[in-house]
């Protein structure tokens, strides 16, 4: 028997959900929650991790550098996020596959995506999704939320494969308006497989507040109606978000079923360069924001527990700077793909009617 | 050997594949205990079991994309849609992703998968239930579009689907998944894509068409035949990518060319066909092309849905007309 029977029930509760948050380091880095994660006071845990925010932030200043050169196309800035991606692809292992949305170049770096890749993704060249490293991770999702059911998939194969690894989803709070989000959370339960949400709220869909994407109190809470076991968490605490990714990784990964992450954080620029966000926010609340930036809470931190000093710091800031630069400079010396590129890849073996139009695109080439 | 139906020529097809190739897997709505609404699926459950025979939750956008996900990964799933009308939410991950992945990825990444959708009119359905929108999915770059017209194409196209290392959209002409037995060899073999078949060679008219169409196709032919008039009726099949080869070379046998399907006719594959029939074999033409099809109307509900179709009087009236031009 599968169906629930009811017709011997009365009147009264039959359900009730609580939403649990996290936090171990307030706005000032300072440790308000104890104990901390064991590997809290262990800097080759979190120096790599904080070189991963540092580097992120880099990369970005770098991108909206070229892009405002007009050296690179529309681009998504991350600022203000870099303590999730750092988070949650530490928390995952090489064989785990990442589904990320179009603001996760800090999970994406740790997994091996190269900044020179990323750089020619947004510079227009389709190459810059061929990962050399992370061969499975999934490009990033443009459309938003669509990408949820392709971690569903990826996860049932997993558990069809008897394989011990995990999909990562990384989605945005706009995400979760959308079927899709909630037909893949609601499948991954109903099919019990390793699949692992994270949402970054940021607050702000392009100009669209949180107050008005929902009514619901928390975004995790989406979860609770389709089963998925969820909680929140202060997406600017480093320390917080490692310890809540590591263990919802680790519970799917050994067949506790799909987790859900809400982690709260900010939007400190533009949705893309091609947003202009003081159209719709006052420059008072981005600035509010500032003071709650996740590298300054975690600088704070290992600088207070004696893990970073001011020279170390200083030495991570110019090797990621000196990253960046070469990224920019291998971009820029990349030569174009031919144009007859956008037939090579459309099917593996392209169809007679087709190279018609190849043909005819080269001849056109040739004729100048 | 026993004659069969498209339908059983479906799941033989489906059988046989599964029983040889373990990353090929079955997920939909009523798929496994039920055997799928139309029984395509009936009896896979027993025999491969309930990871390789998934019934879904009730959820065309997560069936189609939980397949891209499971495509990347090396599975070959074969995600049913009960009835095409249900299958406009899948578009989004068709468009978007699965057609693209290969492409975007420059190869890295490919969608190896098939969506299977019963369509087209015929069978006294409720609303929702009978339009043929093909061109909606045909439009579509890096995709495959199959619409098998019989149970040995069937069979063949769907293992030649199922193979294919890109993904494909496979249409079944409900109306003829019961109307003919064939018998169908059990072997394996799969037809080829992207090409025609000619399903009866002619040299007065070129007749182009696909799926069930070419039922009442074949009967205007059989009547002509008894006037003299000697029609070429091509099985288009793989709809996308379009083997126009076969089409132009008939079209300069016969000078003459009528297109026929059950979809809408602005906008519709017919538009496509005769297009490049001017563009490349404008020369061969003795007359102008003319396509018999579906009105630009919505599809009407069952009482009505025979007028809307193209029955065999009006497929001969056309081809008469082309006949006579000139």
């Amino acid at each position: 028997m599968h169906i629930k029977n009811y017709t011997h029930r009365h009147s009264g509760k039959v359900a009730q959900f609580e939403v649990r948050f996290t936090r171990y380091l307030d706005n000032k880095g300072n440790v308000v929650n104890t104990p901390l994660p064991s590997w809290a006071n262990k800097s080759d845990v979190l120096i790599p991790l904080y070189k991963n925010m540092i580097q992120t932030r880099k990369f970005d200043q770098a991108a909206l550098n070229l892009q405002r050169t007009g050296r690179l196309g529309t681009y998504a800035s991350p600022l203000g996020q870099e303590a999730i991606g750092a988070a949650v692809a530490s928390s995952m292992w090489a064989e785990d596959v990442l589904v990320p949305s179009y603001r996760e170049f800090g999970a994406q770096m740790w997994r091996g995506v190269t900044m020179t890749e990323l750089l020619l993704y947004w510079g227009g060249d389709e190459r810059g999704s061929d990962y050399q490293v992370p061969r499975e991770d999934f490009p990033v999702s443009i459309p938003v939320a669509s990408h949820c059911c392709h971690a569903t998939g990826v996860a049932y194969a997993f558990k069809l494969r008897k394989q011990k690894r995990v999909a990562v989803c990384c989605l945005g709070d706009g995400a979760t308006s959308k079927g899709d989000f909630y037909e893949s959370l609601n499948a991954a339960a109903a099919w019990h497989v390793p699949a692992v949400f994270i949402i970054s709220n940021n607050q702000w869909a392009i100009s669209i507040p949180l107050n008005k994407q929902t009514s619901a109190q928390t975004l995790a809470q989406k979860a609770i109606a389709a089963g998925v076991v969820n909680e929140q968490v202060d997406g600017n605490d480093l320390i917080a978000l490692r310890a809540v990714t590591e263990r919802a990784i680790d519970e799917a990964r050994f067949g506790e079923g799909p987790r859900l992450i809400e982690a709260l954080t900010y939007r400190l620029g533009d949705h893309t360069t091609a947003d202009d966000a003081s159209r719709y926010r006052s420059q008072a609340e981005v600035e509010e924001q500032r003071s709650n930036d996740p590298i300054l809470r975690l600088r704070s931190y290992l600088l207070n527990a004696g893990l970073l000093t001011e020279a170390d710091e200083s030495e991570l800031n110019q090797e990621c700077e000196r990253n960046a630069a070469a990224a920019v400079e291998q971009y820029l010396a990349t030569p174009p793909q031919t144009a007859r590129s956008m037939f090579d890849y459309l099917y593996a073996h392209l169809p007679d009617s087709l190279r018609r139009q190849r043909d005819a695109l080269a001849g056109q080439q040739c004729d100048g | 050997m026993a004659e069969i139906t498209l339908v059983e020529a479906v799941n033989q097809a489906l059988t046989w594949e599964m029983s040889h190739n373990e990353n090929v897997l079955v997920l939909g709505e009523d798929v496994g205990v039920d055997g799928g609404v139309f029984r395509a699926t009936v009896g896979l459950l027993e025999k491969f079991g309930d990871e390789r025979v998934l019934d879904s939750p009730l959820s065309e956008t997560l069936i189609s994309g939980a397949s891209v996900g499971m495509a990347t990964q090396g599975l070959i799933p074969i995600a049913e849609i009960q009835f095409m009308g249900f299958a406009y939410s899948t578009i989004d991950q068709i468009l978007n992703h699965a057609a693209r992945m290969r492409n975007r990825t420059r190869g890295r990444l490919s969608c190896p998968m098939v969506l299977r959708a019963p369509f087209g009119g015929g069978i006294r359905a409720p609303e929702h239930h009978s339009e043929s929108t093909e061109a909606l999915f045909a439009h579509i770059p890096g995709l495959r579009v199959v619409i098998p017209s019989s149970p040995i194409r069937a069979y063949g196209l769907l293992l030649a689907a199922i193979r294919d290392p890109d993904p494909v959209v496979f249409l079944e002409p409900k109306r003829i998944y019961r109307l003919a037995k064939q018998e169908v060899p059990n072997n394996g073999d799969a037809l080829p894509l992207d090409v025609c078949f000619v399903l009866r060679p002619g040299n007065d008219i070129s007749v182009v068409t696909w799926g069930a169409m070419t039922h009442e196709v074949m009967a205007a032919a059989e009547r002509l035949a008894d006037q003299d008039v000697s029609v070429e009726v091509i099985d288009v099949a793989t709809i996308k990518p379009l083997d126009m080869k076969t089409i132009l070379e008939s079209v300069e046998k016969t000078g003459r060319c009528v297109i026929v399907h059950e979809a809408a006719l602005s906008g519709g594959w017919g538009a496509e066909v005769a297009a490049q029939v001017a563009e490349h074999g404008l020369l061969d033409l003795l007359a102008p092309v003319r396509r018999v099809t579906g009105y630009d109307t919505v599809m009407p509900l069952y009482r009505l849905e025979d007028e809307y179709m193209p029955s065999t009087d009006r497929i001969v009236n056309v081809i008469n007309e082309v006949l006579e031009f000139a």
